[in-house]
């Protein structure tokens, strides 16, 4: 792996130069110097050329150059699960996804809920020294429900937002303690909306597939009541209130309704349930098993239009990795949750290819646009930030296949789909962290 | 024909395929008529049944079948529960089909068990009940019981009664049924009949008298006591005030009518003993009929498929091939040959 030193120069060359903030694409040179973009110009190449020997180059001509992508939901399981994923791992999987910021989620074991376990996440995602990590902290201890966790030392050690992803919260008193916490220290609270009542013993959406297959349904309406009371908590307390992997047409109605009425709530929904229904369980198929569960295709087309229309601000992947034995077994035993890091870019520009979005939005779904919601400083292509950036191949045909996954589960929903585009070069503050023309060079020797 | 290698539900099953279980069953009726109720045609096959929930009347009538044919038959009781502490199902499977069975009867309170045993065996699967997804065989039983009382399944309309959220027996039965050509009702409360059910082709009535009118077949299912807490239904005494099939309910259906239970009956909460005993009740021959289905289907998938030219007609079949004749369908294939071998 070609490494670049820290007071070197880089030049990305005749690239698509993306910026997802101002919207525009546009061919253009990427210098960096010691780490950071330097210049974005149509003509640096060219000046170069003529003052005599240039800084080393890649050449970008056909290729998309982007800032890294933002992954605003991903469960590394490190501390803990480390037969699940590690934060070598998953970072590993995120840098060949294009992905160069990573969220995640709290329910470690220990849980984050308290400054040691967030600075352990940091300490080992520098050692990873691959994508950059941004740890959440718990909601409540123990992701329990009953007492707030301690945000001020969590956010002193680097915490991004607090979420109890994967056990929501039930009690809303506490949900309302916990956003008006949160804003002391202006960050989110990202909220895995769904009534625990309403959804206890469900395993998959609840409608004629799970009637058919004879397992207990979740109904959609398990979202929309807690985004519901969410949002009510949300204008009460004033904080800021993020839905995680939205999934049902009604709950993305009540965050169109509330964002007008002047509450701070913003959204994300995963790739998955942009792209599948709950028909893919037929067979009962346990990598279409998760939570909140695939839904029916009105939903579907519901999280796309909203998708467009901005109602719904990032795409996220909630990459959740799971060990084989945890999936192939009885549909109602299973994990629940696939990976996602390595499919995040191709489906989303499939997005652009069916006509749904322009590039720069796509791009910005992925990049600007989380970044937004944690207060990141990464997502953007602008001269003076560091360069992380991510060269893509638009045209760049493949099948996904576990088995080539980097990621260390391969629980995906996604096998043998056919994706365009791909993650060519992949940069952290200058430095090449992913190279994918190094990989096929070494898979075709 | 049947041309498949596992029966892990009725769904998509084409009403020749039925029909095809139905006539085999048929024919093999006969057997448990005679003195000597043994066909050779599952010699030296062995069938395990694998029960991971309790079951006497299921796993009963399973071995007397594969008894009948001659079969080696093993019973595998496991509770769900231990065996989540320890060994996988999928584990359980290999091991299984590492002894080399030649069918499996499996029943397991998990929907979609069989079919994750069908992806890591080669054997034939044979559900005998997934959770609340199908029991394929309680329905080709009950479809055997309506055409030989009916003459026919196509137009008849079937009253299903009661739980039908958690039925396996109601949803192998709707398939089956709709396939044949039968319109089906199902009739119970609201929290045990979700709307969605109509998308799978059931017309859904929530009040007794109505949903049995000038019903053909009434299908009685039985209620889970522990069911009844106070979450679907706020006891099991409402519950029967409004749904036990008392002799005034049935009157609404047709005069011909024929009552089904798939037992163990709660005498008393879904069905009256009064209606249970009566004229109209054919469960007795539901549970004969039992025997003579699950033998057509491990006939059908293992001894059909495996061919029958080992056996040597050790024991009489002259009267199974003539049994045969009645359909003459290709399950009287394997007696008539074990027959000429003789």
């Amino acid at each position: 792996m070609a490494i670049a030193a820290l007071d070197a120069q880089l030049l990305i060359s005749g690239g698509i130069v993306v910026d997802p903030i101002k919207r525009t694409q546009r061919r253009a040179d990427v210098l960096i110097r010691d780490g950071m973009i330097a210049a974005i110009d149509e003509r640096i190449a060219g000046q170069i050329r003529s003052a005599g020997k240039g800084p080393p180059t890649i050449d970008a001509k056909g290729l998309i150059v982007a800032p890294g992508l933002v992954d605003m939901h991903v469960h590394l399981r490190e501390p803990g699960f480390e037969y699940k994923e590690t934060i070598a791992t998953g970072t590993r999987a995120a840098v060949a996804g294009g992905v160069t910021s990573v969220a995640c989620m709290a329910n470690t074991r220990p849980v984050n809920d308290c400054p040691s376990v967030t600075r352990y996440i940091l300490e080992r995602a520098k050692a990873a020294a691959l994508a950059r990590v941004f740890p959440i902290g718990a909601v409540s201890v123990q992701l329990a429900g009953e007492q707030l966790a301690e945000y001020a030392g969590m956010h002193e050690a680097g915490i991004v937002a607090v979420s109890d992803d994967g056990m929501p919260v039930m009690d809303a008193e506490l949900m309302r303690r916990a956003l008006e916490c949160a804003k002391m220290f202006d960050i989110p609270v990202i909220d895995h909306a769904e009534d625990r009542t309403l959804a206890a013993g469900g395993v998959m959406h609840e409608g004629a597939v799970a009637l058919r297959l004879g397992l207990r349904g979740i109904p959609a309406a398990a979202e929309d009541v807690m985004v519901a009371r969410d949002v009510a908590l949300a204008g009460l307390a004033g904080g800021h209130l993020h839905i995680a992997h939205i999934s049902s047409a009604g709950a993305v109605q009540m965050v169109r309704q509330a964002r007008a009425s002047g509450v701070h709530v913003t959204a994300e929904v995963s790739p998955h349930h942009l792209w599948l229904t709950d028909e893919a369980v037929m067979g009962y198929n346990t990598n279409a098993k998760m939570a909140p569960p695939l839904r029916s295709e009105e939903d579907r087309q519901a999280l796309r239009e909203a998708l467009a229309d901005g109602t719904i601000d990032a795409v996220a992947t909630d990459h959740a990795p799971h060990h084989r034995d945890e999936k192939d077994v009885e549909f109602d035993q299973a994990a629940n949750g696939i990976v996602g890091l390595e499919t995040l870019l191709p489906l989303t520009l499939q997005l652009v290819h069916d006509g749904l979005l322009d590039l720069p939005t796509a791009i910005a779904k992925i990049t600007s646009e989380p970044a937004r919601i944690l207060r990141l400083s990464t997502g953007r292509l602008e001269v003076g930030v560091p360069a992380d950036l991510v060269l893509i191949d638009p045209t760049h045909e493949w099948l996904v296949s576990s088995e080539s996954l980097l990621t260390k589960s391969k629980n995906t929903a996604f096998e043998g789909w056919k994706m365009r585009g791909r993650a060519v070069v992949t940069l952290v503050d200058g430095r090449i962290v992913h190279d994918e023309r190094a990989r096929g060079a070494t898979a075709a020797s | 024909m049947f041309e498949r290698r596992h029966l892990l539900g009725l769904e998509g099953v084409s009403a020749e395929e039925i029909t095809f279980l139905l006539d085999s069953a048929e024919s093999f009726k006969e057997v448990s008529e005679r003195e000597i109720k043994k066909v050779p045609t599952l010699r030296g096959r062995t069938v395990v049944n694998l029960f991971y929930e309790s079951s006497t009347r299921t796993r009963t009538s399973f071995e007397i079948a594969a008894k009948r044919l001659s079969a080696d038959t093993i019973n595998l009781s496991a509770s769900a529960s231990s065996a989540s502490k320890g060994e996988t199902l999928t584990d359980t499977a290999r091991n299984l089909a590492a002894m080399r069975p030649d069918a499996i009867v499996v029943r397991h309170p998990s929907a979609g068990a069989p079919h994750l045993l069908a992806r890591h065996v080669d054997c034939p699967i044979i559900n005998a009940g997934d959770g609340a997804h199908e029991h394929p065989t309680q329905a080709l039983l009950d479809l055997l019981t309506i055409r030989s009382h009916k003459g026919q399944i196509a137009g008849l309309t079937v009253a299903i009664v009661g739980d039908l959220l958690h039925s396996r027996v109601a949803r192998s039965n709707l398939f089956g049924l709709r396939t044949m050509g039968a319109r089906v009702r199902f009739v119970g409360p609201p929290t045990l009949v979700p709307p969605q059910f109509a998308d799978l082709g059931a017309e859904l009535v929530n009040d007794l008298h109505e949903g049995l009118r000038d019903a053909d077949v009434i299908m009685m299912l039985r209620i889970q006591r522990e069911r009844m807490n106070g979450r679907y239904f706020s006891s099991l005494d409402e519950y029967s005030r409004l749904y036990c099939l008392s002799v005034d309910a049935v009157a609404k259906a047709r005069r011909d009518v024929i009552i089904l239970h798939p037992g163990p009956m709660n005498r008393g909460v879904e069905i009256s003993s009064t209606v249970a005993d009566g004229p109209y009740s054919v469960i007795m021959d539901q549970v004969t009929n039992g025997v003579a289905v699950r033998m057509a289907a491990l006939y059908v998938l293992v001894g059909r498929r495996r061919g029958i030219e080992a056996d040597d007609g050790e024991h009489s079949t002259r009267d199974a091939g003539t049994a045969g004749g009645r359909t003459a369908g290709a399950a009287a294939l394997p007696l008539r040959r074990a027959a000429a071998a003789e």
